[in-house]
């Protein structure tokens, strides 16, 4: 019981690093990124081959998978991504979809269609039992993991937007973009310094998932869903919605799988779905903007 | 006086163009002309088909659907369900394929009339993803992940038998086709179909000239599901197979991708877009079994990017400049 509630949190935590960088970048563009998983998948995938390959520790993997996504989010924001901002949603639908085929058969075409196993290091592989009974607590230690490199994350993330500077000029970007750029904020470096970031949390979520959620080259394909249910009903107007709708969805997937194993995701599609309809807008968000 | 130029304008686009009807010649030719072709005529007849329904949504109604294989999928699985378990007739499985998307439209039309473009995305999606996941699951009645297979369909009209050649499965399919796009045809240019475009260019004027809105968008969307079922069933048929491929994300997606090759909000830019992509698919896939989605996917970068309503009037290719 209260290890599935663990796990829950452990997979809703890694669900919120994620899609937080989509979060931002669709409520700051307005753009709907479907390629956002692809980003997720570089990172992964530099993880396992830097550690298959050349044998780097895990931890020095990390800010690496955080950076190669970075950068390349960087380029494609500047290259492709900036002409579509005001065009219809169609089309930026259209052309992220694109760009998530081209990733996942490049991946396949370079890697190989196969699952790609993460070797953890040692102390991260045990488990530890508290109490017993009813109300045992089994904690995977890389779960543990997970969740403190998240939470630091969250509040490290936190911070930057409510007392930093640029966490002021992103906020006055996302409310009006308009008026913020009026009053010499240069909207457009705001724009690509996010889009990278929210990249390279993606690469970074990649990489701490690839054990847990599975690495293959359709994971940005099996996992967009779960992004944009995280974005849709946490809403993209604070971190606190996506985070919280994330806990949510990652509690009720894996108590789902758990419990009723006969309807797996069934239960996760049909909650999202009538959230959606009670409240369009999200079920944190601050009203109805548009 | 205005009101009469309008009416004449309306009309004179509701008219046959000369070079329609040689479409539909050629296309009934075809299987004649090339019949070691007929299966991807039928393959093409059938998207075309599912493709103009989703104009419907889209090109008419403006609601940017992922997730309209769900109609396609359900219509596919129960008229193969009707083949094999209540009568093989194939006319009677489409009815009764046309019938169930209908019915699933009706009630999947209530989830897309609230919310912004992002919104409407997830619950068409999610729709999708709950049938795929229940057709998946409900293993007894679907066959699970190995497909609905021993679907014997009887002859056409009790007369013509499907062939291996696949001619008259590619005819069967031509003809629904011919048929759903001469009613759709009647549907789009009616007064009603040109209410709809008014909502999808501005809902807010639309609604303030006294269109109901919300029973509009319902009602295209039914009719909309109801053509996506009969595709759906007329693939069943053909191939006297289901299996959880119809469900698939990438359905939704290659449809759409077909409709915005063609042109959305023009009928025939569905049955175009068929065309064109089906041909490039059996192209592409001839080349690089395995990897043909990353040219698809190339392709659809560099469609956007150079401006999709473009793509198939080459005419307009070097008129940048002049009328943006």
């Amino acid at each position: 019981m209260l290890t599935i509630l663990f796990d829950g949190i452990a997979y809703g935590m890694l669900l919120f690093i994620l899609a937080l960088g989509l979060a931002v970048t669709m409520g700051l563009m307005n753009f709907i990124n479907l390629a956002h998983g692809a980003f997720a998948m570089a990172g992964g995938y530099v993880t396992v081959l830097l550690m298959q390959r050349a044998d780097v520790p895990f931890l020095v993997c990390l800010p690496i998978a955080f950076i190669v996504p970075a950068l390349l989010g960087a380029v494609l924001e500047r290259t492709l991504y900036r002409p579509l901002y005001n065009k219809p949603h169609l089309d930026q639908v259209l052309f992220s979809i694109g760009l998530t085929f081209m990733a996942v058969a490049a991946v396949d075409y370079f890697v190989g269609s196969t699952q790609q196993i993460i070797q953890l290091p040692e102390w991260l592989r045990g488990r530890t039992e508290l109490a017993a009974g009813d109300w045992r607590l089994g904690m995977g230690h890389y779960r543990l993991f997970i969740i403190a490199v998240c939470a630091a994350l969250t509040v490290a993330l936190q911070y930057v937007l409510s007392h930093t500077r640029f966490g002021s000029r992103l906020r006055a970007a996302v409310d009006d973009q308009r008026v913020a750029a009026g009053l010499g904020i240069n909207v457009n470096v705001v724009f690509l310094a996010t889009f990278a970031f929210g990249s390279g949390l993606a690469g970074l979520g990649g990489a701490l998932g690839a054990e847990v959620l599975g690495l293959d080259p359709t994971f940005p394909l099996k996992f967009m869903i779960y992004f944009l249910i995280v974005v849709a009903v946490g809403g993209t107007s604070s971190i606190t919605g996506p985070l919280l709708a994330a806990l949510l969805l990652g509690i009720a997937d894996v108590a789902g799988k758990y419990y009723i194993p006969k309807l797996g995701a069934f239960i996760v599609y049909t909650l999202m779905i009538a959230i959606l309809i009670w409240r369009p807008q999200g079920l944190f968000s601050r009203g109805a903007k548009a | 006086m205005s009101g009469e130029r309008a009416q004449a304008a309306l009309l004179r686009a509701a008219r046959w163009k000369p070079w329609e009807p040689v479409l539909w010649l050629l296309a009934f030719a075809s299987p004649l002309l090339l019949s070691q072709y007929s299966a991807i005529v039928n393959e093409i007849a059938i998207v075309a088909l599912f493709a103009v329904s989703l104009d419907l949504v889209l090109g008419y109604t403006g609601i940017v659907s992922l997730g309209h294989a769900a109609f396609f999928g359900f219509g596919a699985y129960s008229a193969a369900l009707f083949a094999k378990h209540v009568m093989p007739d194939p006319l009677a499985g489409l009815a009764v394929g046309i019938v169930a998307a209908t019915v699933l439209g009706a009630v999947a039309s209530l989830t897309v009339q609230r919310g912004s473009d992002l919104t409407r995305l997830m619950v068409t999606l999610g729709v999708a993803l709950i049938l795929l996941e229940l057709a998946n699951k409900l293993d007894w009645l679907t066959g699970g992940a190995d497909g609905l297979q021993g679907v014997i369909m009887g002859p056409v009209l009790g007369r013509f038998e499907f062939d291996l050649m696949g001619r008259t499965a590619a005819w069967y399919s031509l003809s629904v086709l011919l048929l759903c796009f001469l009613l759709v045809r009647r549907f789009a240019r009616s007064p009603f179909g040109v209410s709809l475009e008014a909502i999808r260019d501005n809902r807010l004027r639309a609604m303030a000239v006294g269109i109901p809105v919300g029973s509009r968008v319902a009602i295209a969307y039914t009719v909309a599901a109801a053509l996506a079922g009969a595709a759906g069933a007329l693939l069943a048929q053909t191939t006297g197979f289901a299996s959880l491929d119809v469900f698939e994300f990438h359905r939704s997606a290659d449809v759409l991708l077909i409709l915005v090759v063609g042109g959305t909000g023009w009928l025939y830019g569905g049955v175009l877009g068929a065309i064109v992509f089906k041909l490039m698919q059996d192209f592409l896939s001839a080349i690089t079994p395995q990897y043909w989605t990353f040219w698809l996917g190339l392709f659809l970068v560099v469609l956007v990017l150079v401006g999709r309503d473009r793509l198939l009037k080459p005419w307009t290719w070097f008129r940048r400049g002049r009328a943006a």
